[in-house]
């Protein structure tokens, strides 16, 4: 991938269910940099029917605003109604040197996966399919409590793109995988898009039961086989499966999708010096890679979220082998999957961030109204503080989700003497460390647009609770898509643009663990502030404070915890250290953790939360008073 | 000129409509092109494969997989009865053997003599599409379905729940903005569908449920009401698959609206007549809104499509706000500012300046309004 200095310009889109996102990745004064974005409506439904169109309206603004930006009416991206990339490279005005993009139309890739025991061979399969970028649909099992003619009924009523089956280590069982390709074949599915074509199925599991499987199921379906992802109860390959399902996804669903063969021939960019066909990678696949490349490269652990209209999308990459998860909470979301919020959450839940009164009947039907009407937005203050509280709840539960999932190998024997024998940890325990987690990274409509940085901060932390030390970061456009694909070619473009124009860093937050008394010392800081001040307290129990700190600076602090806290250290260990600040600040919080608990009575919860709602500017005064 | 974020909901005297009515699976159409049929009308009908009944064998004998080919007494695509014999062991000296039975009426599938099971399925089942509407069939699909047309008076809801159903028109409110009571559905109510106004509530839907009143068409509905009506929260909105006796076609949205005027006129001037509802919705992909369908008097002359054009927000467009303060109202377009502007939640959005029905003026995000097509 060493193209880096031969690339001058880059195009790359992110072809979503709604809208087509194009950006422009200049080389500038020795650095990439994202310097244009354009966006068109997608086009691959009626009356268009072809995704080209979409794309081409998206780079066609992105033509006009780059010519008004250096003022060259010469710059062209399009000739002959397609993308024109050079094949020598740019020299002049015209075309780009390369074209990659992601896409998620028509309800992105959906999968069924199938495993033995849900909880191993199961996991591993959804593992798989949720790290290529896929909705999973449903997870069947020998031992999931369901008959036998109910398994055969869901997969006959579910239309997948492609099923992933999984079941046994190398040598292991026959019997139950067999068993399950006999069910898939009595229930015959047929894919999603059109019935010309049959069914993909992958096949990824005990190498013993190959024979057995192509006999149930060869005639039936498309059967594709593959490396077993768990060769042995302790090691987990999901690669091979992965890039299987994104081969199928471009040969078979996106080929599937109008105008989606025209555009695959677009997408090419230079690769050891060849100009060379650049796959299309559904958008959270893309998601997924370049916040494993950010993790790799500066060595940090790293957790992101994308809330949008009908799903919530968390990734995360943890502990020093950049282990990598991605789950998706297919019915939380803002919009369309708004009710299900309440549904999940419960009123209390939801009602325990809001700092005034609102009754039950009025805000079930709000709820429901920006259920049925999605694109609306909160005029009234108060609307959006609610918005708010319920992002917090989608939020909260997609963690709670994701830690769940994100977990180490169920199964597997402890190895103390070799612990390196397996990559995911302890047996069954999450992953998820919030203490040592070092960026937190929030995307989509809620978190991107609020109407103040500070209500971004504040939602991502009431909702993840960060501990210790943790930056915080917002995806000012939903960059990631197209700088996930980029890294494909340039994996320098790609970490440049997204340190220097994708985040949007709101500063740090410092939350001391363990339980503790309001009254009673959490924390104890000196911080010498950028402009020139130094803040020296001792903050009590159950407060927030907020430090001026701006983007690019840092502040020198030594934090002390209060007695039976940690602040990453361990317990009363103190720590010098460096924070970053970004366009809220540093924001001190002591509200405890681990718990984390709101006063159940209502006045006394409503002045907290307005006392804190103030110290952090999140709101307009008017409506804490 | 500009367009308005949420595409307005048609009301409309006068459309022409097509219909397709698809089976499933392929099976066979009953009707040709040209021909007229009735909303009742079955016009193609298939038989979907049986549910499929698994069966292990090798368990139930208490031997291996691979044995079960040696005591297996029927073969893939056998025809079999409930009783029928599957499976018998050899027994000892043709003593103590072990029979298996078929469970059900039905064919074989399929024996594996990996697992040692036996798949058995069930007849099959039959289904059938009606027209769903009053009209002609213009197209046919072969062994799939057909397209049906015709001229109607046609509303679009925003929310609906229940499947598609039949009715004659009852309008049960003087105005718009009246709320039905309960005690005002009689059992001049039944098979019809009533139209509510601001309001139908939970008594009300009750009451229908008794009287065996086919629809409701209403302004409004709480979702607390809703709740208790189905026993469970709606989570996400793809609704029409209710096991309800009833379809409830919301025409405005949740809590207490007023029905826009023009929508009640139009069920006012159509009262009486048959028509065709169901309340299926779907906000993702695909987007779909229920649907209150009066066929009108036509001759195939009269089915021309008008051009589909995108309605404009422009300086005069007539709108109805959809989202609090003001959720219902209707106005005027009498400014469309460019610039981002920001809103009391200090959200930076495009803007519009109208004024109300009652004259009051007001600023307001131009994705929060809908255009009504006057």
């Amino acid at each position: 991938m060493g193209n880096s200095r031969k690339l001058k310009r880059i195009i790359a889109t992110d072809c979503g269910s709604t809208t087509t996102k194009a950006i422009l990745i200049e080389y500038v004064d020795g650095e990439f940099r994202q310097t244009v974005r354009g966006e068109a409506p997608t086009t691959v439904e009626k009356p268009l029917n072809d995704v080209t169109r979409g794309v081409l309206n998206a780079v066609t603004e992105l033509e006009e605003l780059a010519r008004l930006k250096y003022d060259n009416p010469n710059i062209k991206f399009i000739k002959d109604d397609k993308l024109q990339i050079m094949k020598d490279g740019v020299k002049g005005d015209e075309g780009i040197d390369a074209y990659v993009s992601t896409s998620s139309a028509g309800g992105g890739l959906q999968m069924m996966v199938t495993g033995v025991v849900a909880k191993m061979t199961g996991e591993s399969a959804e593992r798989a399919a949720l790290g290529a970028g896929a909705i999973v649909m449903d997870l069947i099992a020998s031992n999931d409590k369901r008959a036998n003619y109910e398994k055969i009924e869901r997969i006959r009523n579910l239309r997948p793109d492609m099923i992933l089956m999984a079941g046994g280590v190398d040598g292991g069982t026959t019997k139950h995988v067999a068993e399950l390709a006999e069910l898939v074949a009595a229930a015959d599915p047929k894919p999603r898009l059109g019935s010309n074509y049959q069914l993909p199925v992958i096949y990824a599991g005990n190498k013993k039961a190959r024979e057995a499987i192509k006999e149930t199921l060869e005639d039936k379906v498309d059967l594709i086989i593959t490396d077993n992802i768990r060769p042995t109860l302790d090691v987990e390959e999901l690669g091979p499966a992965r890039d299987k399902i994104h081969d199928l996804f471009m040969e078979h669903v996106m080929a599937q999708a109008p105008g989606y063969n025209k555009l695959m021939s677009w997408t090419q960019g230079p690769v050891d010096g060849k100009l060379t066909q650049i796959p299309i990678m559904p958008t959270p696949a893309a998601v997924g890679n370049i916040m494993q490349t950010i993790a790799r490269q500066n060595k940090i652990e790293v957790l992101g979220v994308d809330i949008g209209g009908a799903t919530t999308d968390v990734f995360s990459v943890f502990t020093e082998k950049h282990i990598f998860n991605r789950t998706v909470s297919a019915n939380l979301g803002m919009s369309y999957s708004i009710s299900n919020v309440l549904a999940t959450a419960g009123l209390e839940n939801i009602l325990r961030w809001v700092p005034f009164e609102i009754d039950e009947s009025g805000l079930r039907n709000m709820i429901k109204n920006k259920m049925i009407r999605p694109t609306t937005i909160p005029q009234q203050l108060e609307e959006l503080v609610l918005e708010h509280a319920i992002a917090k709840e989608a939020l909260k539960y997609a963690f709670i989700q994701h830690k769940e999932f994100a977990v180490g190998l169920k199964g597997a024997q402890r190895k103390r003497e070799i612990a390196d024998a397996f990559d995911q940890s302890v047996s069954g325990e999450t992953v998820v460390n919030m203490m040592t987690l070092d960026l937190l990274v929030g995307s989509g409509g809620v978190l991107s647009h609020a109407p103040r940085r500070n209500q971004s901060a504040m939602m991502l932390i009431d909702a993840f609770l960060p501990e210790g030390i943790t930056r915080l970061a917002v995806d000012s456009i939903f960059m990631m898509p197209q700088l996930g694909v980029l890294a494909e070619i340039s994996e320098k473009a790609a970490t440049e643009v997204f340190e220097k124009d994708c985040l949007i860093y709101l500063g740090t937050c410092v939350a001391p663990v363990g339980k503790s008394k309001p009254g009673k010392v959490a924390l104890t800081a000196h911080i010498e502030l950028p402009n020139g001040e130094v803040f020296e307290e001792e903050i009590k129990f159950g407060e927030i404070k907020l430090l001026p700190c701006g983007v690019g600076e840092t502040a020198k602090a030594t934090l002390k915890p209060g007695r039976g806290l940690d602040i990453g250290e361990g317990k009363n260990q103190e720590i010098e250290t460096e924070l970053h600040g970004g366009v809220v600040g540093i924001i001190l919080d002591t509200r405890g953790r681990q718990p984390f608990a709101l006063p159940t009575d209502a006045s006394e919860r409503v002045s907290l939360l307005k006392k804190w709602m103030k110290e952090l500017k999140a709101y307009p005064e008017k409506i804490l008073e | 000129m500009a367009q308005a974020y949420s595409p307005g909901l048609t009301v409309t005297e006068n459309i022409v409509l097509k219909k397709e009515r698809i089976l499933p699976l392929k099976g066979n159409v009953l009707v040709k092109k040209g021909d007229k049929v009735k909303a009742e009308d079955v016009v193609a009908e298939t038989r979907l494969p049986g549910k499929v009944v698994p069966l292990n064998v090798a368990n139930k004998l208490g031997i291996t997989a691979d044995m079960v080919n040696e005591y297996i007494k029927i073969k893939p695509g056998q025809e079999i009865h409930k009783g029928d014999l599957i499976a018998e062991t050899k027994g000892f000296l043709g003593f103590f053997k072990s029979h298996l039975r078929s469970p059900i009426d039905g064919e074989v599938e399929n024996v594996s003599k990996i697992t040692g099971q036996l798949l058995l399925r069930e007849p099959r089942i039959p289904v059938n599409v009606k027209a769903f509407m009053d009209g002609i069939v213009v197209d046919v699909v072969e062994e799939e379905g057909v397209i049906v047309e015709n001229k109607s008076a046609y509303i679009q809801g925003i929310f609906g729940i229940g499947g598609e159903t039949t009715g004659h028109i009852k309008v049960l409110v003087d105005k718009p903005e009246n709320i039905l009571k309960a005690d005002e559905i009689d059992d001049s109510c039944k098979d019809k569908i009533i139209v509510a106004g601001a309001l139908a509530t939970y008594d009300v839907i009750q009451k229908a449920l008794e009287v065996g009143v086919k629809g409701i068409i209403t302004g409004g509905i709480d979702d607390r009401d809703l709740k208790k009506l189905l026993g469970y929260n709606i989570g996400v909105a793809i609704t029409g698959h209710e096991d309800i006796d009833l379809t409830i076609i919301v025409t405005e949205g949740f809590g207490e609206i007023k029905m826009a005027q023009k929508t009640y006129d139009l069920l006012k001037q159509f009262e009486g007549h048959k028509s065709s509802i169901h309340g299926k919705t779907q906000i993702r992909a695909g987007v779909m809104r229920p649907e209150i369908i009066i066929p009108t008097e036509f001759t195939e002359e009269n089915l021309e499509h008008k051009e589909a054009k995108m309605a404009s927000l422009e300086i005069g467009t007539t709108i109805r706000v959809i989202r609090q303060p003001n959720f219902g109202m209707i106005g005027k377009v009498t400014a469309l500012p460019e610039e981002l502007t920001p809103v009391e939640s200090e959200t930076l959005v495009r803007i519009l300046e109208a004024e109300l029905e009652d004259g009051k003026k007001i600023t307001i995000p131009r994705a929060n309004v809908e255009i009504i097509e006057d």
